[in-house]
């Protein structure tokens, strides 16, 4: 039930998927809110500061997530050939949109020798400048990445959605419960 | 080298048939420094600088009102040594670097107040907007380097409101405005 099966992935995956999930649309609103903040604003510290600390949590996360991934059994496609092709591809780009998404936002705040205070438990050192601008460059990809990002997240839940109520299939009961494999996920 | 002193001195005394001499500021050496500070909600004074900008300027001791000063800042290399501060600061709610990427000052008059002390007087652009402003500038000193160059240099400062040039983000009543404070060394042409 912990791990992955070639019917289903397992409560581990399941909840790491949703954890991400959560986090991911928390930051991207929190991310869009905190730039708005007048200076005077009580969250004018804390909302950037819970961001960097959440986000770079993330990463850890994410890692450990891959690490797990990279163990278990690949539950079998679903769909056609294309389909599952694009998920592949689509899954790929989430992975590499969320990682350049924790480097660029390292990079910014990074780029003056400063350290990230990951909340008030340890701080992540900073690499120092890797390039001119770096704040205000990693800045522009940064967002722009987490439009990006959403927009993948939107197409990853839609087609997930169309498994669930156009196909019917278990695209997406596999990834909110584990499947037993006596029961036909068909 | 005795000739060139001589000749140097010569023309600085010949002050009736003197032509003001072009200098470059010597941003390329750092002799020259546009820094700023801006009080942080009234208790404190923030500082930082433009890291690149470049200018040139003429000048003649015996005739100081015939100088001119012309000088050019990338807002872009705006630094406060802090990044996140200064990604803010050149972003929209302020510098709108991508947007304004240059700031610029052109001396429109110079008045001489004696004893090295000089009113200049010129056009300032920040942020899309030119407004005319008065630098409080003072000689520091000139003469020979050591290295067969000829040098002078000048402190100024001068004061602008951030609303003067649209700039309205709101940092407190006691930060609506900027003071400049203008290091400048430039060498003899």
């Amino acid at each position: 039930m912990l791990k992955d099966t070639q019917q289903s992935y397992g409560w581990l995956t399941i909840s790491l998927h949703w954890l991400t999930t959560f986090t991911v649309l928390s930051m991207f609103a929190l991310g869009l809110w905190m730039v708005e903040l007048d200076y005077y604003n009580p969250w004018y510290k804390d909302a950037p500061h819970y961001h960097k600390s959440i986000g770079l949590l993330l990463a850890a996360v994410l890692i450990l997530r891959l690490m797990w991934k990279l163990k278990q059994v690949k539950p079998a496609g679903i769909g056609k050939p294309w389909e599952q092709r694009t998920a592949t591809v689509v899954h790929a780009f989430l992975y590499l949109g969320l990682f350049s998404l924790f480097l660029s936002g390292y990079l910014i705040s990074t780029a003056d020798g400063r350290g990230i205070d990951i909340f008030s438990w340890f701080t992540l050192p900073s690499l120092g400048q890797w390039f001119a601008n770096q704040e205000d460059l990693a800045g522009d990809i940064h967002e722009w990445l987490g439009y990006a990002l959403i927009a993948l997240v939107a197409v990853h839940a839609g087609a997930a959605l169309k498994h669930h109520f156009i196909n019917k299939d278990a695209t997406l009961k596999r990834i909110v419960k584990p499947l037993t494999p006596i029961k036909d996920p068909k | 080298m005795k000739k060139t002193l001589l000749a140097a001195s010569l023309l600085s005394t010949l002050a009736f048939n003197s032509v003001a001499a072009d200098y470059v500021i010597d941003t390329k050496g750092a002799h020259a420094s546009i820094n700023f500070k801006i009080q942080h909600l009234g208790y404190s004074w923030l500082t930082g600088r433009f890291n690149d900008f470049n200018g040139k300027f003429s000048y003649d001791a015996a005739t100081p009102t015939t100088s001119k000063v012309n000088v050019t800042i990338n807002t872009g290399s705006f630094d406060s040594n802090h990044a996140d501060r200064d990604k803010h600061i050149k972003g929209e709610d302020f510098l709108h670097a991508s947007k304004y990427p240059e700031a610029k000052f052109v001396s429109t008059k110079v008045e001489d107040l004696g004893t090295g002390k000089l009113k200049i007087i010129g056009d300032f652009t920040l942020h899309g907007v030119t407004n005319s402003i008065v630098i409080e500038a003072s000689k520091i000193g000139e003469g020979q380097d050591p290295w067969k160059g000829y040098r002078v240099g000048f402190a100024g400062t001068t004061r602008i409101a951030l609303a003067d040039y649209g700039i309205t983000y709101n940092l407190g009543p006691a930060s609506t405005y900027v003071e400049l404070e203008l290091q400048v060394e430039g060498i003899k042409q």
